[in-house]
C-alpha cells in the first residue's frame, strides 16, 4: 500500500483513575475508510480527541506525512489537515449554512465575499454529493443535513482526514445510506475517513480497514478481505456471546394499558402526539420504533402523568388514569425508565443508597410519617446492588461516577424492585456496550416472563426485533404502522420511520 | 504552562476542611496589606480584635450575643439554599419577624410572661414565614426569580418597621425619637446573670438539632435534597415540587423571623429602625461557608460574631469597625475562589498542558 498518511505510535492517555489509551498504535493511509470499533468506554473517542488536538497524550507520537507533530489545540490539528465531527454538532443554529461553514476558517480574507463562498460551497457539494442550500438557516435543516454541513465545514478547512464520532447514531436508515455513499465519494477524491462506531453491520458495509479497541488497547487490526463479524465481536468484548437473547413465549394476559386517541403538546407547545392509540397486554412487549423527536418522550411522559393530556384517555387495568398526578400513577404500578438516565432517572449528586430510595421512600418499610429508616434503606440498597451486579466502590458514592452500564443496571434495579404492572422503557441500551446491553435485555425479558407489560421505545431496530412481540412505528406523533415482530420487514420499518412509507392502517403522513 | 488542572473523581475531604482555613489566612493577609497602605499596623489591629472579642468575659459574652441572630439567619437561609432557592431576604424576614412579635406587647402589655413569650416566638416566626412565602409562591407557581423578590422585600420589610416606629407605634413618651415604647418585663426574654446572653441561644441550638435531623434522617429532608439536586428527577419520582418550595420558604423565613423576635425581645427591648446591622446578609456568608451544614453554621456564626465584636473593639484604636466587614467579605471571596481546589487538583504535566478552548 501507499505510504501512511498518519501514524499514531504508543499513545498513552490517562485520566484520574483510568487509563483511557494504553500504548495504542494506529495507521491511516490516504483514501481509506478506517473503522475504529469498540465498546463504549474502550477509548475510541479519547484516541480521536488526541488526534484532533483536544487532548494532549501522556506519551506517544503522532507522525503525519513522515513528520512528527505535537498538537496543542484543534487548531494545530486543522492546520495538519485533520478535522473531527463530534456526536453533538457544533453549529450555530441561527446562522446560515454559509456562515457556519466559513466560521473559524483561517484562509478567508478579512472581508468575506459571500457570493464567492456560496459558489465554493455549491462546488464542494457537487464534487462530493453533499447538497445543501448555503442560504438556509441551520435550524431549518434536518439532522442529516446538519451533518452534511459539518462535513462541508471540515472539507472547506482543507482537511484530508475526516474523523466522525458515531455519525449514524442520529440518522434514519436512508440518511445513513446516503452518508455512506458520500463518504465513499470523498475517499475516491483522496480524503481519508476515520469512522468511530460500535455497530458491526456498518463496519462490514463500509470499512476498508478496521482497528478494534478494548479497554484502551488495540486488540486487532484487519483489512476488508479478512473481516468476519464473529471475530470482530470477540475482539471487541473478549468473550463469546451466547447468541442474541430470544423472547420467551409467554401467555399474553388481559389488557393492561389502553391509550385511546390522546393528544399531547410538546415542549414547544405544538401537538406532540396526534390522536395516538395503542394497547398492551400482560406479559407483552410492544416495541415502538422511530427517530427521536417523533413523540417518544411525550408518549412516555403522558402515560406517567408528567405531561398534560389535552384530549383522549388512558386506562390502566380498566381504570382511568388520565391526568392523574405522577405519584398516583406510580402507585398504580407504572414504572418508567427514562431516556435521560442521569438527571431524571437518577440524581447525579446523590449516593447510590439515596437514588435507590427514590421510588419507595414513602413505603412503611423505609420511612415512618417523619423519619427515614436508615438501616432498612441501606440493606435494601446493598441487596439490589448485589442482585443486579452494579459495580461500585461503595454504596455511599454519588452515582455520577458510575459508568453507563452500571447506571442503567442501577436504574432498572430500582424500577423492577417496585414490581411494576406496566414498565415504560425508553432507549434502554443507548450508549451501552454489548455486555451491558445483553444484561439489560435479559432483565426486560425476565420482567416479561413475570407478566409485566412493557412498552419499549427504541431507535435500535435490532433491539426491537430481538425483544418485542409487536413493533409499531412512531412518526410525527402518530402510530404509523404496527406489525407482529416475526413479520417485520426492516426496510419497510426504515421507510415508515423516515415518514415516507405506506401505513397498513392509515394514509401516508403529511407534514 | 507545565501545570494543568485535573478533575478529581470525588471532592477532596482534606481540601473541604483546608479551604476555609486557607481562605481565612489569605483574607487576613489581604486586609493586612490594605491596613498597611492606610498606615496602620495590621498585627496590632488583629491582636486587638482577637483579644477584644475573646479575651474578656464581656467580649466573649458579646460574641455569643452577636452569634445568636447570625446563627438563626444562617440556619434559616440554609433551608432554602438546600433546595437551590436563593433566599437572600433574611434581613427583611428578620425585620418583619421583629415587627410581628412587637405587636403583641404593644397591644396586650398586661399578658403574663408564660403567655407573652411563646406567643411572641410564634408571631415572630409567622411574620418571617409570611415574608418568605410571598417569593416562595411566586417562584413555585410562576417561576418568578426569588433572588429578586426576596431582595426587594427586604426594603419593604425594613421600611414597614420605619413607618410604624415613626408613625402609629411611636412611643408618645419617647421625646419624638423613632422608637416604640419599652416592652413590659413579661415581654423580655430571660437572660444569664449580668450578661446580655439571652435564652434565644437555646432556641437557636434547638433549631440546629431540629435541622440536623431534618436534613439527615427525615423523609421531608430527603425530598428537599432530591428537589434541590434535580427537580426533574423529583417530579419523575412523584414529589410535589410546588408544595415543597412553599414549605421550604416558609420554614426558612420562620427561622429568620425568629432572629428578629429574639433581637427585639432579648437585646433591644423595643422596636426601632436599624435593629440589625445586616445579620440577614452576613447570614448568607455564614450559610455558604458552613456548606449548609447546621453544625458548621454554629461554628461560623461564633467566628463572625467574634469578628463583629472585634470590629467594634478596634474603634478605640481609631480604626473603623468596617474593617470587620472587609474581612468578612474577603473571607467569602477567597473561599469561593479556593473551592476549585476541592474539585480539581493541580498536576505537573511537563509538556504543553491545559485544556483547549474548544470544549
Amino acid at each position: 500500500m501507499a505510504t501512511p498518511f498518519i501514524q499514531m505510535q504508543g499513545i498513552v492517555k490517562r485520566f484520574p483513575g483510568v487509563i483511557a489509551n494504553d500504548q495504542v498504535d494506529l495507521t491511516i493511509y490516504p483514501g481509506e475508510i478506517h473503522a475504529l470499533l469498540g465498546e463504549n468506554g474502550s477509548g475510541k473517542s479519547t484516541l480521536m480527541s488526541v488526534l484532533d488536538g483536544l487532548y494532549q497524550p501522556n506519551a506517544g507520537r503522532i507522525i503525519i506525512d513522515g513528520e512528527e507533530h505535537k498538537f496543542g489545540s484543534p487548531r494545530d490539528a486543522i492546520a495538519c489537515g485533520i478535522g473531527m465531527i463530534h456526536q453533538h454538532f457544533k453549529l450555530v443554529e441561527p446562522f446560515t449554512v454559509a456562515e457556519n461553514i466559513t466560521m473559524g476558517a483561517k484562509n478567508g480574507d478579512f472581508w468575506l465575499s459571500t457570493e464567492k463562498i456560496k459558489q465554493e460551497i455549491i462546488g464542494f457539494g457537487a464534487k462530493y454529493g453533499l447538497h445543501v442550500n448555503p442560504n438556509a438557516y441551520v435550524w431549518q435543516l434536518s439532522v442529516g443535513e446538519k451533518q452534511r454541513v459539518e462535513i462541508l465545514r471540515i472539507l472547506y478547512q482543507g482537511s484530508r482526514l475526516l474523523i466522525m464520532d458515531e455519525p449514524t447514531a442520529v440518522l434514519t436508515p436512508p440518511e445513513t445510506a446516503e452518508l455512506f455513499s458520500n463518504l465513499r465519494r470523498m475517499t475516491e477524491q483522496g480524503c481519508a475517513v476515520i469512522f468511530i462506531t460500535h455497530k458491526l453491520n456498518e463496519v462490514m458495509e463500509l470499512a476498508d480497514r478496521v482497528t478494534v479497541l478494548r479497554a484502551g488497547r488495540v486488540t486487532g487490526s484487519m483489512e476488508r478481505s479478512q473481516l468476519n463479524p464473529n471475530q470482530l465481536v470477540q475482539l471487541m468484548v473478549g468473550r463469546d456471546l451466547a447468541g442474541r437473547s430470544k423472547p420467551i413465549q409467554t401467555e399474553l394476559g388481559p389488557v393492561v394499558l389502553n391509550v385511546d386517541q390522546i393528544e399531547v403538546l410538546n415542549d414547544m407547545g405544538r401537538l406532540g402526539l396526534r390522536a395516538l392509540s395503542l394497547s398492551l397486554r400482560e406479559g407483552e412487549i410492544l416495541g415502538l420504533a422511530g427517530v427521536t423527536g417523533n413523540g417518544q418522550r411525550e408518549l412516555a411522559e403522558a402515560i406517567c402523568g408528567l405531561r398534560h393530556i389535552e384530549k383522549g384517555s388512558i386506562h390502566l387495568h380498566g381504570e382511568d388514569i388520565t391526568n392523574l398526578n405522577p405519584s398516583a400513577i406510580l402507585d398504580q404500578g407504572v414504572s418508567y425508565v427514562p431516556e435521560d438516565r442521569l438527571g431524571m432517572g437518577l440524581v447525579p449528586d446523590l449516593t447510590i443508597i439515596e437514588n435507590l430510595l427514590l421510588k419507595n421512600y414513602q413505603q412503611p418499610k423505609y420511612s415512618g410519617r417523619w423519619l427515614l429508616h436508615a438501616k432498612a434503606i441501606e440493606e435494601n440498597a446493598a441487596a439490589l446492588v448485589e442482585k443486579y451486579n452494579v459495580k461500585t466502590p461503595s454504596l455511599h458514592q454519588p452515582v455520577k461516577i458510575l459508568s453507563g452500564g452500571n447506571l442503567q443496571r442501577l436504574l432498572l434495579a430500582r424500577e423492577i424492585a417496585t414490581i411494576p404492572r406496566l414498565m415504560i422503557v425508553v432507549y434502554p441500551a443507548r450508549g451501552l456496550d454489548i455486555g451491558a446491553t445483553n444484561d439489560i435485555h435479559q432483565l426486560l425479558l425476565d420482567l416479561k416472563a413475570n407478566h409485566t407489560a412493557i412498552l419499549l421505545i427504541s431507535e435500535d431496530l435490532d433491539e426491537l426485533v430481538a425483544l418485542s412481540d409487536r413493533i409499531g412505528v412512531l412518526f410525527d406523533g402518530r402510530l404509523a404502522g404496527e406489525f407482529p415482530a416475526n413479520e417485520v420487514d426492516l426496510d419497510e420499518l426504515g421507510l415508515l420511520m423516515a415518514g415516507s412509507g405506506q401505513t397498513n392502517g392509515g394514509e401516508p403522513n403529511a407534514i | 504552562m507545565p501545570f494543568s488542572w485535573e478533575k478529581r473523581l470525588t471532592p477532596s475531604k482534606f481540601m473541604l476542611l483546608a479551604v476555609p482555613c486557607i481562605a481565612l489566612l489569605l483574607s487576613l493577609l489581604f486586609c493586612g496589606v490594605f491596613l498597611l497602605i492606610t498606615g496602620r499596623d495590621p498585627v496590632e489591629i488583629y491582636v486587638a480584635m482577637i483579644s477584644g472579642a475573646l479575651g474578656s468575659t464581656y467580649g466573649l459574652s458579646e460574641t455569643i450575643v452577636k452569634a445568636i441572630p447570625l446563627m438563626l439567619c444562617g440556619l434559616g437561609i440554609s433551608v432554602a439554599f438546600r433546595m437551590q432557592l436563593w433566599n437572600i431576604g433574611a434581613e427583611g424576614q428578620l425585620y418583619v419577624g421583629a415587627l410581628a412579635a412587637t405587636w403583641l406587647p404593644l397591644t396586650f402589655p398586661a399578658l403574663p410572661a408564660w403567655v407573652m413569650l411563646p406567643l411572641m416566638v410564634c408571631l415572630g416566626m409567622a411574620g418571617g414565614a409570611l415574608w418568605a412565602f410571598v417569593p416562595g409562591i411566586l417562584r413555585a407557581r410562576w417561576q418568578v426569580n426569588e433572588i429578586i423578590t426576596t431582595l426587594m422585600l427586604n426594603y419593604i420589610g425594613i421600611l414597614w418597621v420605619s413607618y410604624l416606629v415613626y408613625g402609629p407605634w411611636r412611643d408618645p413618651k419617647g421625646l419624638n425619637f423613632p422608637l416604640t415604647a419599652q416592652f413590659p418585663d413579661a415581654a423580655i426574654l430571660p437572660f444569664w446573670g449580668t450578661s446580655r446572653i439571652h435564652i434565644g441561644l437555646l432556641l437557636a441550638l434547638a433549631i440546629v438539632a431540629f435541622l440536623y435531623v431534618l436534613f439527615n434522617n427525615s423523609r421531608w429532608g430527603y425530598e428537599l435534597k432530591v428537589i434541590g439536586s434535580s427537580p426533574k428527577a423529583a417530579r419523575y419520582a412523584g414529589m410535589n415540587i410546588t408544595r415543597n418550595i412553599c414549605l421550604a420558604m416558609l420554614l426558612s423565613g420562620a427561622i429568620c423571623g425568629l432572629a428578629g423576635m429574639t433581637e427585639v425581645s432579648g437585646i433591644i427591648g423595643r422596636l426601632q429602625p436599624g435593629l440589625s446591622p445586616g445579620y440577614g446578609y452576613t447570614g448568607i456568608i455564614i450559610a455558604w461557608l458552613g456548606q449548609l451544614n447546621p453544625l458548621a453554621i454554629v461554628i461560623m456564626s461564633f467566628l463572625f460574631g467574634a469578628l463583629q465584636v472585634g470590629g467594634y473593639m478596634v474603634q478605640t484604636l481609631g480604626v473603623p469597625a468596617a474593617v470587620a466587614s472587609m474581612i468578612q467579605g474577603s473571607i467569602l471571596f477567597f473561599v469561593i475562589g479556593a473551592e476549585i481546589l476541592t474539585r480539581y487538583r493541580i498536576s505537573y504535566t511537563g509538556c504543553k498542558g491545559g485544556r483547549s478552548d474548544r470544549e
